[in-house]
């Protein structure tokens, strides 16, 4: 697979992925905790950002189950476990938890790395250092086991 | 467009933003095969995951994200945001990183292209980390933060 091939059909998902999230205003804080603030000054926003993206993604699930491969690429390579793990449920636990203390999820988080950045930089410096954190304990609980 | 009864709730752009997630990420599943889950596609960008994309796909898409963000900062001033003070995105940062990797995913990968392929561990997964997300705001309002 060429360079091209590779590098710009992700650089254009990130590229529209960015523009909707700040079109949306989910790049501020105060939007995302707004919206998991159900007992205080509800802000529904964010869900019309669900509905939105759900509905488009809904229709491109019936469209890729019909397509041999991706457009772009030689293969679909594309999450398939459907057991429901306690590391799903707790995992999920941890991180709607920092979600809901900072109203940041990884996309925002990245996307505002340019729109501002001294408040983005330690979030995902300590976002990058959480996730090693999980895999260097993984790692150990396996050799152990 | 205003919402009745929430004064603050910006339904029309939260939707125009959604379609544009949802379009990035059929981009992302029909072009290059692969979920655009950003916690996922940022261990792998960083190398703290060793399997899926190529890491040049992984980059593409990272770098497209704040680049979109300032796109549309440009056209617009849509909308100032607001930060936490560094401390607690520290904190928040850490729990959303060990969280996402721990749990496989996050608003985009579980909320966004697992709840529209009606992946049970993504339902579950979006139910529980919407769940502590609301539980957090919730009891840092009580405390007063």
């Amino acid at each position: 697979m060429s360079l091209v091939r590779k590098l710009l059909p992700p650089l254009a998902s990130g590229l529209l992925f960015g523009m909707g999230l700040t079109v949306s205003g989910m790049t501020n804080p105060q939007r995302v905790r707004g919206f998991l603030d159900v007992f205080g000054a509800w802000d529904p926003t964010l869900a019309f950002v669900m509905i939105g993206a759900i509905v488009v993604m809904a229709v491109a699930w019936r469209m890729q189950a019909r397509m041999m491969k991706p457009v772009f690429g030689d293969t679909f390579s594309l999450p398939d476990r459907t057991d429901l793990d306690p590391r799903l449920l707790i995992g999920a636990a941890v991180f709607g938890i920092g979600w809901g203390i900072a109203g940041l999820c990884p996309g925002p988080a990245i996307a505002s790395l340019a729109l501002a950045p001294s408040a983005a930089l330690p979030f995902v410096a300590a976002m990058l250092a959480g996730m090693l954190l999980q895999k260097i304990t993984m790692e150990r609980k396996v050799s152990r086991s | 467009m205003t919402l009745p009864g929430f004064p603050d709730a910006a339904p029309l752009h939260g939707l125009v933003g959604g379609v544009l997630i949802g379009l990035a990420a059929a981009l992302m599943l029909l072009g290059a095969g692969r979920i655009a889950g950003v916690s996922g596609i940022l261990a792998r960008g960083t190398g703290i995951a060793s399997g899926g994309m190529a890491r040049t796909s992984a980059w593409g898409f990272l770098v497209g994200l704040p680049l979109g963000a300032l796109a549309i900062r440009f056209a617009t001033d849509w909308e100032p945001a607001r930060f936490a003070g560094w401390p607690t995105l520290v904190l928040a940062g850490l729990a959303v990183g060990f969280g996402t990797r721990l749990g496989s995913g996050c608003t985009s990968g579980h909320g966004v292209c697992g709840v529209s392929r009606l992946s049970q561990r993504s339902l579950l997964a979006t139910a529980t980390f919407m769940a502590t997300g609301i539980a957090s705001v919730s009891v840092m309002s009580l405390l007063g933060g």
